[in-house]
Order: structure tokens, then C-alpha cells, then sequence
């Protein structure tokens, strides 16, 4: 430690599709929200109708600058890393988290896609440790990807000896 | 340690705890010849070490059943859970009708046939690879842990357990994605049987892991021994030979007998050469005492305010009692006359009566706990690798922790406890729980304790002596100063000013947000004034919390140990082996990146899974987490002084070259 060394972030980003996916689950999640605040004006009848509409406009502005901005933001932040010793992972914007783990204490390797990332073909890795506190998550990668992660992941993991505790 | 003593079971390698659904072709075929050989091979009273053995066949290979004593007991303790409905029932006189009453008791003997199925239903073995439990009745299930994985052993007797001498064991695997940590119970054996079981698992698997694994890199006493006993190459059949056991037992039972005098630090003595002749592969088990309870500790039980729970469970059996029992309390005479009297007297009399009462009752309760909990409290190391806490007055507990899997220790110092200089030492393991509960989680080295008796001990467990573990060799390239600073007692790097800062930050503005919305609540919702006033006045004691919060603070590292304290209503000093580690998380909120500060976790598969060292420096988390372990981080790191990295365009997956370490 001559210099402060400082981590670099990961070296890879996540599938460019993956700003789509995340843009469409967030605005499935926004339609509920504006499909119960519709329901509520319906249901309810004539009196503070304004306050009613201004809510419901409200949310219209915010669920737009969430749909647009979140995904972008998160594209830029979402970072990922695996080498034959380590996995790497930086994610957030407010609140930021690198997480390492180093592959011979890796124990699973997850592969996962919801019916939402199987659309845009995408799929998210999980690799866990024997520390509860230890998942590593890395969130819309495109198939192939993935696919070759947990391929790379699970060969040298199984390479190394012992129980990874 | 052929395979085919086991169908059913599951591939080494395999998870530690597999459920194996028992309608598997394996497993049916398997139980169908189990059953059998239980109906021929169990001894109906199962209190002798190694019942399973009679006949000739090993014990690994018979399906053995719970003590038949727990038929008793487990109605007794239906019944002792519906003691208030019985009481309603046939003494207090009822509000209700009796057709209520019937219905419990209904359920009452539907619970009791439920345990009786229960015991009919369970059966376990141990063979020599896997500890294997069979339970249910309309979905069987084979659970099966391997041995290797078994990390601590548990042994509990309650009252009624002694009364009829039995105990309940329960075997910890460290499993940590799983519910209660994949434990096995076996709900219960003889007690004698119990005590075999502790010792069959945790001490005999240690002789095959010395003589081939990496662990007898410097010969200790004991190796020679095993040596001798064992060889290490190509006898493995005398490694895993179950029928050896009475013949050791005898053996512990006088090394138990001679350790249990004043003499301490004597571990280090003649294991070499004195190998039971009957062809035992184990060195004789020599036993040296840690610790044990001093009578004056009691001393430091009125300030755990564990007795707040005694509180809770009288409340909860009189609330029961109202409900359930159907009893009108205030129909009791002698209760409404009290409650008329304490109305009667002055609220301010009546308040601080009432707070000194309940103190009074506190303390009281956590002195009971406390003897109750920690009566013949012992703390022992054994020469085939473990600790072993035995304790309890009334329900006796023994535990048995794999040395190999104890991953540190953790000094707890709760501000009450702190005041009186006071600690407790908690084991920082895989397989057991630690954090709320850890009292009843068996993870306990030694009860609230002076402090410096605690540090005494930390030191003591820490530092492998001649007969016990070997330690795992630290990182390469550091190099040990002899002289180095204990992890348990050295001094701490302080986080900083601007940690200091956000600890006031953090209670102060916490404290005003409350000044402020009570002050709101007042002004537009009519809420009394004093609220507000008296938040207002908690903030001095805030900003001490806030103080004492931040001299809490601190980390080092040492050759073998990341040491982190934190934390002031619970002050906490944690030594986690480096070895232990097995990733780092790296967080930085908002505020914390504003202010030059990260939070450090290192996750671990022991204790709380992950330690955090709070508020440091970005640069200070980076260098932690870079030497604790070395060449992990080293592909990611960049000097300060360049630019920032920018990132490539998203490559395929193949793995960049990593710089010469």
C-alpha cells in the first residue's frame, strides 16, 4: 500500500436490452399503481374530483421521469467482473455496493430467468457462498452470457478442494 | 466405508442436508429391510452406549429409534402446555360452557396421538459417512448429513428429560441457506446414549482428518499417537470401526475423572503412547478446564436484564389463563383488592412504586436466570479438537464445538454489563446461531463475567495450545511478529473525525426529527406537550450515545484475525479468523460517500455471516479488505492517482490478464 489504491470498477456492463427490461417491469408496476388510483376515482364518485386528478397526474409525471431516468442510471451503475480467482460486482447509485467473493469459496452458481426476462432474452446469475450474508447478484445479462458465466463459474469452483466454509 | 452400507444415501458432494422424498426406489427398498432390522436389533431401553451394537451388528448399520421413554414425556408436556385450560377447567370455575372445554381436550389427546406417531414414525442411524434421519408419516422423509459436515453437537435435558434420563441432541451442519441452519434433532435418546452420540461424531471423525489432511502440518502430541493407532495409509477400516466404543469410553471416563481437579494448562501432556490396547484408533481424550463458573459472578446478573423476559412470561400465563381458562381475574379477591388499593394511592406514589417493583422483580428474575442457565458451568478443551460447555441447574446443557470450525470470538458487552465491567464471550462458529438467542443458541463460551476473566479466556481459546488445534498457517508473506498485539486486547484503529461526525449526525438529527414531528402532533393533533418536551430532553443523552457510539469503534488486523468493535447499548469486540473470510462487501450510502466513508463487511459462513467494520475511510476499507486477503483484490485495484478506469464496452465473458501479483 505505497499509493491508496482505490477498486476500479468491474470491467463489464449488463445487456443494453436490459434497460427495456427494467423499463417495462417498472411501468408494469406504475400501471398498478395508476389502475388502483382509476379505480378509486371511478368507484368513489363526483367529490374531490380535482384532488383525485391532480393524484393521478402526479403519479403519470413521476412513474415518466422513473421510467426514464431509472433504467439509463442504472445501465451506467450495474457492473460486473469474474476472473478465474474472483467474481466482482459493483451496483447502486445512492447507496453504492462492491461485493467480491473469491471463486474457491463459491458454492452455487444460479442461473435464473422470469417469464419478463425470458421476452427480451435475458437471464440473471446468482452465485452464493456459505456466508448468508454473501450472494452475489448480477441482474440482466443476455443468455449467452450468462450461460458461459455459470459454465466458467461452476468449472473452477469445482476445481477447488474442500467445503468452501 | 463401502458404499453400499448406505442405499439412500446421497453422493458425497452433494448438499449436506438432502431431503430425499421417501418415495424414492432406493430409499423404499431400504426402509422396507430397515424396518425389519429394527424390529430384531433395537433394544427397547437404548440407555447403553452403543444399543444399536447388540447382536453383533454395527451400529451404523441398524435403524435406531428414540428412547420408548418419550412416550411419557411427551404427553406430560401437552399436558404442562395446557395447564391454564385445566386450570379454567377444574379449579377456577368457568364464564364459558363445557362443550368448549371438551374441544380442548379434544385437541389435547389429538396432540398427544400426534407425538406418539411422531416417535413411532422417526428412526435414525449412523453410519460411517452420513448421519441419516427418517421422519413423517404420510410424507416420509430421509434427511441426510454428511459427517464431515457436522460441526457442533448439542445436548439438552430438560426437567422432565432428567427425571427420566434422556437428552435431546442436536446436531448443527452450518448449512446457512437453510431454516434453523440444517439442524438434525433427535428429540431424544438415553442420556448415556446422548453422550456416546457427542463423541461418536465430533471426536472419531477427527482421527481420518488427521492422519491424511492438512491439518497435522506441525506434530503436536497427539499426532503420533493417531499415527500409531491409525497409520495413516491403508488401513481405513480401523479409522471407522464403531465397534470399538465401550473400550473408549472407559478411557474418557477416567480422563474425565482426573481433569476435573484444580489443574489447569496440563493439555499439553502425555497423550503420546497411551492408545486404549483395544485396538482403538483414537489417542486417549485428555480434557483441560478453561473455565467454570465462580459463585460471586452471580454477582452480574441483575444487570443482563434478562429477567424484562420473565416479565413477558408471567404476563403471557395470566393472559392465558384469562383466556383460555376462562378465569375472571378480577373475580380472585386478593387481586381486585390490590388493584383498588394501587388506583387508590397517588399516581406519582403509585409510578414509582410500580418502577421499583418492577425493577426489583428484574433483577430478581435475572438471578434465578442466571443460576437457573449457568449453575456448573464448565468450559473444557479436549485433545481431539473441540470445546465442550456443559451447564444448567434444573435443564442441564451440553455443548460441543468443533475447534476446527470456530471461526473466532466475539466479546459482548451490554452497556449495563459494561457498567459493573462486566462481559459475556460468545463463539464466533459455523452451525450455531448467534445474535438474538445466543443464550439459548449453545453458542455461549462464558456467561456475564468480569471482563478481564472474558479477555483471559478470548486469549486462551484463540491461541492453539500443544494438544489443540493446529492453527491454519497465516497468509503467505507476513510475517508473525512474536510480540504482536492480542486480537482480544490490542489496541484499535480509531475511524476518525468524520466518523465521529456522522455518529452525531446520525443520533442528533434522528433525536430532532422526533422533536420535531411530536411538536407537529401537538401544535395540529392536540397530543400533549410533555412529549415533545421530553424527546427535547433526550438530547443530551443522544449525543452521549452518539460519543460513546464512536469510542466503540475500531478495527485492526493481525496475523490470523480481523478484529472489529462496535456498537454501545451492546458494545461488541469481534476476532474473526482471516482464514474464515470468504468475501468482502463494500457499501457506501449517500451521505457516507459525501463524507469519505465506506461500511466493510466480511462475510463469513460462521456466527452472524457477516462482520462489518462501520464508517472507515474508503481508502483504509480498500486496504483492509486487500490484505485480509492477499491477492484477491489485487486485479481490481488501481493506484489513487490515476483517472479513474473507464469501462469497456460490454466483451465477452473470457477472463482479462491479471498483472503479475
Amino acid at each position: 500500500m505505497q499509493t491508496t489504491p482505490t477498486l476500479r470498477p468491474p470491467l463489464h456492463r449488463v445487456s443494453r436490452t436490459a434497460i427495456w427490461y427494467w423499463t417495462v417491469r417498472a411501468a408494469l408496476g406504475w400501471l398498478v399503481v395508476a389502475a388502483a388510483q382509476v379505480v378509486w376515482m371511478v368507484a368513489a364518485g363526483g367529490d374531490h374530483a380535482v384532488l383525485r386528478v391532480t393524484a393521478l397526474a402526479g403519479t403519470a409525471v413521476l412513474a415518466a421521469a422513473h421510467l426514464i431516468v431509472m433504467p439509463r442510471w442504472r445501465y451506467r451503475v450495474h457492473r460486473w467482473e469474474t476472473t478465474p480467482e474472483a467474481v466482482y460486482t459493483l451496483s447502486g447509485w445512492f447507496k453504492q455496493e462492491w461485493r467480491i467473493a473469491p471463486v474457491s469459496r463459491i458454492q452455487t452458481v444460479d442461473s435464473e430467468r422470469g417469464p419478463l426476462e425470458q421476452l427480451f432474452k435475458l437471464a440473471n446469475v446468482t452465485v452464493t457462498t456459505a456466508s448468508a450474508a454473501g450472494p452475489i447478484k448480477i441482474g440482466g445479462l443476455d443468455r449467452e452470457t450468462a450461460d458461459r458465466i455459470v459454465h466458467e463459474l461452476t468449472a473452477s469452483a469445482q476445481a477447488t478442494a474442500g467445503d468452501a466454509t | 466405508m463401502s458404499d453400499a452400507s448406505m442405499p439412500g444415501g446421497v453422493p458425497s458432494g452433494s448438499t449436506p442436508a438432502e431431503r430425499t422424498g421417501g418415495a424414492a426406489p432406493g430409499a423404499a427398498a431400504e426402509g422396507a429391510t430397515g424396518e425389519g432390522v429394527i424390529e430384531s436389533g433395537l433394544t427397547p431401553d437404548g440407555g447403553i452406549p452403543g444399543a444399536g451394537a447388540s447382536g453383533g451388528v454395527a451400529p451404523g448399520e441398524v435403524w435406531r429409534r428414540l428412547s420408548p421413554r418419550m412416550l411419557i414425556v411427551h404427553p406430560f408436556q401437552v399436558a404442562v402446555r395446557a395447564v391454564p385450560a385445566l386450570l379454567g377447567l377444574f379449579v377456577a370455575g368457568s364464564s364459558k360452557g363445557v362443550p368448549g372445554h371438551l374441544w380442548s381436550l379434544g385437541g389435547l389427546v389429538l396432540m398427544v396421538v400426534i407425538g406418539v406417531l411422531h416417535w413411532f414414525t422417526t428412526t435414525f442411524r449412523i453410519t460411517d459417512e452420513h448421519v441419516q434421519v427418517r421422519k413423517g408419516l404420510f410424507r416420509r422423509q430421509v434427511v441426510t448429513v454428511p459427517r464431515d459436515r457436522v460441526r457442533t453437537v448439542d445436548v439438552t435435558s430438560h426437567i422432565l428429560h432428567r427425571v427420566l434420563g434422556l437428552a435431546r441432541v442436536e446436531i448443527g451442519t452450518g448449512r446457512s441457506d437453510q431454516k434453523g441452519g440444517g439442524a438434525v434433532k433427535l428429540d431424544a435418546l438415553g442420556s448415556a446414549e446422548a453422550a456416546h452420540l457427542r463423541e461418536e461424531l465430533l471426536h472419531r471423525q477427527l482421527a481420518p482428518t488427521a492422519a491424511g489432511g492438512p491439518l497435522t502440518a506441525a506434530p503436536g502430541p497427539a499426532a503420533p499417537a493417531v499415527a500409531a493407532g491409525v497409520g495413516p495409509g491403508p488401513a481405513p477400516e480401523a479409522v471407522a470401526d464403531p465397534v470399538v466404543s465401550p473400550a473408549r469410553d472407559t478411557a474418557l471416563g477416567t480422563a474425565a475423572g482426573t481433569a476435573a481437579g484444580p489443574a489447569l494448562g496440563t493439555a499439553a501432556g502425555p497423550a503420546v503412547g497411551t492408545v486404549p490396547p483395544a485396538g482403538a484408533a483414537f489417542p486417549k481424550e485428555e480434557e483441560t478446564e478453561l473455565a467454570r463458573l465462580r459463585p460471586r459472578w452471580i454477582g452480574y446478573a441483575p444487570f443482563t436484564l434478562s429477567g424484562i423476559v420473565a416479565v413477558g412470561v408471567v404476563a403471557g400465563f395470566l393472559s392465558r389463563l384469562a383466556n383460555e381458562g376462562g378465569v375472571d381475574l378480577m373475580r380472585l379477591g386478593a387481586l381486585r383488592d390490590g388493584w383498588e388499593w394501587f388506583t387508590g394511592i397517588p399516581v406519582w406514589t403509585a409510578a414509582a412504586g410500580a418502577v421499583i417493583a418492577f425493577v426489583v422483580f428484574v433483577a430478581v428474575a435475572s438471578t434465578l436466570g442466571y443460576v437457573l442457565s449457568f449453575w456448573g458451568f464448565r468450559l473444557t478443551r479436549h485433545s481431539g479438537g473441540t470445546l465442550h460447555v456443559t451447564r444448567g441447574l434444573v435443564t442441564t446443557r451440553a455443548t460441543t464445538i468443533e475447534e476446527r470450525r470456530l471461526r473466532g470470538v466475539e466479546v459482548s458487552e451490554p452497556l449495563l454489563l459494561r457498567a459493573v465491567r462486566g462481559a459475556r464471550l460468545i463463539a464466533v462458529t459455523t452451525g450455531l446461531r448467534v445474535g438474538r438467542g445466543a443464550q439459548r443458541g449453545g453458542s455461549l463460551l462464558l456467561p456475564p463475567a468480569p471482563v478481564a476473566e472474558v479477555e483471559r479466556l478470548a486469549e486462551r481459546i484463540l491461541t492453539p495450545d500443544a494438544a489443540g488445534r493446529v492453527p491454519v498457517p497465516g497468509p503467505a508473506g507476513q510475517a508473525a511478529a512474536p510480540d504482536e498485539a492480542s486480537p482480544v486486547t490490542g489496541p484499535l484503529v480509531p475511524h476518525g473525525p468524520a466518523a465521529l461526525r456522522r455518529r452525531f449526525t446520525r443520533a442528533l438529527g434522528a433525536n430532532a426529527l422526533v422533536v420535531a414531528a411530536l411538536l407537529a402532533l401537538s401544535e395540529w393533533a392536540g397530543t400533549p406537550a410533555w412529549t415533545w418536551i421530553a424527546a427535547l430532553a433526550f438530547l443530551p443523552f443522544a449525543a452521549l450515545l452518539a460519543a460513546d457510539r464512536y469510542r466503540s469503534l475500531g478495527h485492526t488486523m493481525t496475523r490470523e484475525y480481523l478484529v472489529t468493535r462496535w456498537g454501545s447499548l451492546a458494545r461488541r469486540r469481534v476476532a474473526l479468523e482471516r482464514d474464515g473470510i470468504i468475501g468482502w462487501n463494500v457499501t457506501r450510502s449517500f451521505f457516507q460517500r459525501r463524507a469519505g466513508l465506506a461500511t466493510l463487511t466480511a462475510t463469513t459462513a460462521a456466527g452472524r455471516q457477516g462482520y462489518r467494520v462501520s464508517d472507515v475511510a474508503m481508502s483504509e476499507a480498500v486496504g483492509i479488505a486487500a490484505a485480509g486477503i492477499p491477492g484477491l483484490l489485487d486485479p481490481f485495484l488501481v493506484a489513487h492517482e490515476t483517472a479513474p478506469q473507464t469501462a469497456h464496452e460490454p466483451t465477452p465473458v473470457s477472463p482479462p490478464e491479471r498483472p503479475a501479483p
